[in-house]
Order: C-alpha cells, then sequence, then structure tokens
C-alpha cells in the first residue's frame, strides 16, 4: 500500500492530491482533536467514508474546492475543509462538517486527501519546515498517526463503506421521480442515477 | 460514471502548453479552465452566436463531458456583461438538475463556474435527433409516389421515436419548465446500451433491414436550455411546441406529416392539460401565420 496521487482533469499542474482510505479507524477522536487544535501538521481533509459512494462523488468535492482555491473564494480556511464542505449540497457550513467529517465514537473509515500546492509565502507563516510534503513523507506520517487498515481508494472499497440511508438523506434522494422510475431491479442503473444527482447537488451548491 | 483508480504520477499528462494543435484548430483561445492538464486534449464541438461547446472528459479521463462556454461580449458593458452570463449559466444549471430529480432526460451537471461563463455536463453518447432523421429519410425512396405508398407500411421507427419526443416534451413541461430553443438539433438519441448476447447469437451480423430498424432505436435525451424559462402557462408551453414544429418542417420537410403523432403522444402523456395546451397550439399558429403575412 501507498498513498495515491489522484489524476483529476482540469486541476492545474502544480496542485498535487494524494488519497488514502483507512478502515476501521481506532483513534477518530485523535485525529479530530488535532484539527480541532489546528495541529499545523494535520493539515488534511479527513472524510466520513460512510458518506461517500464512489471516486467520481469524492472527485466532485475535491474540484470545486480546489476550483475555489485558484479563484481566491474560499469559504473555510484551507481548501482541505473546503474539501470536506465541498460535499455538501448545502450551505450550513457546521452541518456539512458534522456530516462529512469525523465523529468520534461513529466514524469508522476515514478517506484523508492531502492537496500539496505553492502557497504564497504569507500562508507559510504557520509552518515552520519549508520542505513541501511529498507523498512518502505524507504516507510515512498518516500511516504512523491514523490507527487503522489502509485500503486502496477504488469504487470496490467505498462501495464497503457507504451508508446508503445517510447518503439519501444528505442528498435528498429519497422519493425522487428521477431515481424511482428506474426498476428497483436495475441496482446499478439507480447507483448511477443517483450519483448523477449527488454530482449535481455539490455543483450547484451556492447556485 | 465508472472510474478506475488512476495512473501513477509519472504518467505524461497533456498539458496547456502542448495542446497548441488543438487550439490552433479552435482558433480561439480556450476557457482557463480548459488550459489545465486532461488525459486528452478538449475538442471544439460546436461554436454557436451565443458560446462555444467543447467535448473533454471530466474529474477521470473514462468521463466524457460537455463544456459550454459562453465567453466576455465584447460590445456589452464588462459589469453588466459577466451579470447576465453568470444569471443565464446559473439558470440553466438549475433548470438541468431540477429535470433530472423529476426524470426528465437531460444531461446531469457535473460542474460549473457560472462566473467565469462554463458549465460542465455529462456527454450524451449517440447523435443529434436531426442527424437520426435525416439519415433514415435519406434512405428512403426519392420518388414522391412510391415514398407515399411506402410511408403507409414502414414509418413506424420514425412514427415511434415522434412519439418518444413528444412524451420527453411532456416532461419537461410538467416540470414547469418550457424549453425556449426547441429542434432536432436540440435534442440527443443515445443508442440503447445492447446485450452482448445477441450479436453472439448473429455471426454473421445484423442485416440491412435490422440495421435499419435499429438506426432510430434510443433514449431521447433534451440538451440546450440556454433559452430555457419557469413557466406553466399553456401559452408558453405551446410556442414551445409551435418552435419545433416550425423548425421540424423546414428540417425534415419529407417528415411534416408525421408531427401530429409527436402531438398526439404528447396529449397523452401530458393528460388534461396537453389537451388545453394543443387548443392554444391552434391559436399561436394563427397568430403566426397572420404575422409571416404581414412580415
Ligand atoms: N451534453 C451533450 N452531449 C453530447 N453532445 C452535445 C451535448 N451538448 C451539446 N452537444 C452537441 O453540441 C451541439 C451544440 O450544443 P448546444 O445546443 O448546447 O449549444 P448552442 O446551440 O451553441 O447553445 P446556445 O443555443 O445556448 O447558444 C448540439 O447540437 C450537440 O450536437
Ligand atoms: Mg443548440
Amino acid at each position: 500500500m501507498a498513498l495515491e496521487t489522484l489524476q483529476i482533469e482540469h486541476v492545474p499542474s502544480d496542485h498535487h492530491v494524494y488519497a488514502a482510505l483507512f478502515r476501521d479507524v481506532q483513534n477518530v477522536d485523535f485525529l479530530q482533536a488535532q484539527l480541532i487544535g489546528k495541529n499545523p501538521e494535520f493539515e488534511y481533509a479527513f472524510i466520513d467514508a460512510s458518506v461517500l459512494i464512489s471516486r467520481t462523488h469524492l472527485f466532485a468535492a475535491i474540484f470545486r474546492a480546489l476550483n475555489t482555491l485558484t479563484e481566491g473564494t474560499l469559504q473555510t480556511p484551507n481548501v482541505h475543509s473546503d474539501i470536506v464542505i465541498g460535499l455538501s449540497p448545502t450551505n450550513n457550513i457546521s452541518e456539512s462538517y458534522r456530516r462529512y467529517g469525523l465523529t468520534p465514537f461513529k466514524t469508522r473509515d476515514v478517506l484523508v486527501i492531502k492537496v500539496v500546492y505553492p502557497k504564497l509565502s504569507s500562508e507559510n507563516s504557520t509552518i515552520s519546515s519549508s520542505e513541501p510534503p511529498t507523498p512518502e513523507s505524507t504516507w510515512q506520517h498518516l500511516t504512523t498517526h491514523i490507527q487503522g487498515t489502509p485500503v486502496p481508494v477504488t469504487d470496490e472499497e467505498l462501495a464497503k463503506s457507504t451508508d446508503w440511508a445517510k447518503v439519501r438523506k444528505y442528498y435528498k434522494l429519497n422519493g425522487v421521480p428521477g431515481v424511482e422510475r428506474i426498476d428497483t431491479a436495475d441496482e446499478e442503473g439507480r447507483r448511477r442515477e443517483m450519483e448523477g444527482l449527488v454530482v449535481s447537488g455539490i455543483a450547484l451548491r451556492g447556485l | 460514471m465508472d472510474t478506475s483508480p488512476s495512473s501513477p504520477p509519472t504518467k505524461k499528462r497533456k498539458m496547456a502548453t502542448d495542446t497548441t494543435a488543438a487550439e490552433q484548430e479552435h482558433q480561439f483561445p480556450l476557457p482557463a479552465i480548459l488550459t489545465h492538464p486532461s488525459a486528452t486534449p478538449p475538442i471544439l464541438i460546436t461554436q454557436g452566436a451565443e458560446g462555444r461547446l467543447y467535448k473533454t472528459t471530466f474529474f477521470s479521463p473514462n468521463i466524457p463531458c460537455a463544456l459550454k462556454y459562453r465567453p466576455p461580449k465584447p460590445y456589452r458593458h464588462p459589469i453588466l456583461d459577466a451579470r447576465l452570463t453568470k444569471a443565464r449559466l446559473a439558470f440553466e444549471a438549475k433548470v438541468l438538475e431540477r429535470c433530472r430529480r423529476e426524470g426528465v432526460p437531460v444531461p446531469a451537471v457535473y460542474a460549473q463556474n457560472a462566473a467565469a461563463g462554463w458549465i460542465a455536463v455529462e456527454w450524451i453518447e449517440g447523435a443529434p435527433v436531426r442527424v437520426k432523421i435525416n439519415e433514415w429519410l435519406g434512405q428512403r425512396p426519392k420518388n414522391e409516389e412510391e415514398e407515399k405508398a411506402a410511408d403507409a407500411k414502414d414509418q413506424g421507427p420514425l412514427v415511434e421515436l415522434m412519439k418518444r419526443i413528444g412524451a420527453a416534451i411532456a416532461g419537461l413541461h410538467r416540470t414547469g419548465v418550457v424549453h425556449g430553443d426547441l429542434t432536432t438539433s436540440n435534442m440527443m438519441l443515445r443508442p440503447p446500451t445492447r446485450k452482448t448476447t445477441r450479436t453472439t447469437e448473429q455471426p454473421n451480423g445484423v442485416s440491412e433491414e435490422e440495421a435499419k430498424a435499429k438506426l432510430l432505436e434510443g433514449y431521447v435525451v433534451i440538451i440546450d436550455f440556454g433559452l430555457a424559462n419557469q413557466s406553466q402557462s399553456d401559452e408558453d408551453r405551446a410556442t414551445d411546441l409551435y418552435v419545433l414544429e416550425r423548425a421540424f418542417a423546414s428540417t425534415h420537410p419529407r417528415a411534416e406529416n408525421l408531427f401530429e403523432h409527436l402531438l398526439e403522444s404528447y396529449k397523452q402523456t401530458f393528460g388534461k392539460k396537453g389537451v388545453s395546451v394543443l387548443h392554444k397550439l391552434e391559436d399561436v399558429r394563427m397568430r403566426g401565420r397572420k404575422r409571416s403575412m404581414i412580415g
């Protein structure tokens, strides 16, 4: 296992996006505490994997956040927290953290995203070392501090974590005619349709 | 939208600097979003009055998408122009999402930056309905007499297509949206995804007859909501149908007589409301005729 570098279409070439998935994480409370304490060594997007349905779903939120980063219109303190709230189809930021971020003693599987990009010097003030993190150093750091089993970030592995009841609720997919008209036997057809609606929800937030 | 784990970072990707071929071909500078790397260079599909449509990929190299870009209009005040473009694209995106939730066949929205003038939507495979109907008509007898005789017999697949279009428009209108620019170019015919078992049964391939019957198979998807509006009025709905009727008659004069099947299916699908829309359509036609007599 190693950190995966995500290739996302139409993202600036000097922006690097790394991803990892950890199953049955035992120290979610510790990870959450690092975020709350603004520990500069934990500049990550930590996502509760149960709300993710696929890589495409994940990519939609990352793309959105990178786009706001480029435009200089981040809604939260940094691109990592913007990725977490980027998953939300609604504008309620604290609710979005609760739903898509970590919840100690509830979150089991954790999807981690790390974005490395050329920062303005002013943005670097909190970080003591000037060396940008590499995939190797990031992987080292994650496996040292996350008590869980790393698995590849594939659609198959993500599907194992998905809590569809939550996804349906958060993205308002219950009783939607566009989904209901598809034969219940056509599970893949329904899944695709819902993925389309989830991605649209992410893309349209704020319009 | 299946994705597979992407390739390692060492893989050479198309960079902005080596899309020059594409860019030269385009003759237009690409919108900023398309200057960033993607697995394959964007292709300019159309250059309309309002904007350009590119075929590209989104999120992953295996997800094709249609990216609509509305460049700034040099003759309009820049702030006003930006505001209008943004509002227009935002509305288009919202209409698509609404339709999609309601089960009206339209592309899904992948991403947007309305302020920067673009929206990226699902790429619909297949061809515009216009192309498919013309292909079909092109295979028909050229002689008018023969054609008339043949009409009754084997226009079946085209009649079925007309009905599917009518039903799709009824679904659209039912959600409270009028399209504003209904033409057979603004509808795609997405071929059905075939089960592989059929072809293995027929090692000699499909007969000409069968291929012809398959030409008009598929799912009608409505695209281009650039002029759409929210409306529940009979008048606006009838105008939508009238615009299509006129466009249809001039694009496919040889099939003009089949338009009634579209209207009939619209009415069937829409029920009571459909009846009053078609009633209104007669008024709209009448006014249209008067106007063209004066003009
Ligand atoms: N989602 C799509 N999938 C596949 N092809 C598309 C899609 N959207 C557009 N096209 C192709 O591009 C052509 C032009 O697209 P569209 O009608 O949206 O642009 P336009 O007419 O230039 O827009 P507008 O009328 O708003 O200025 C279509 O006729 C179709 O062939
Ligand atoms: Mg068009």
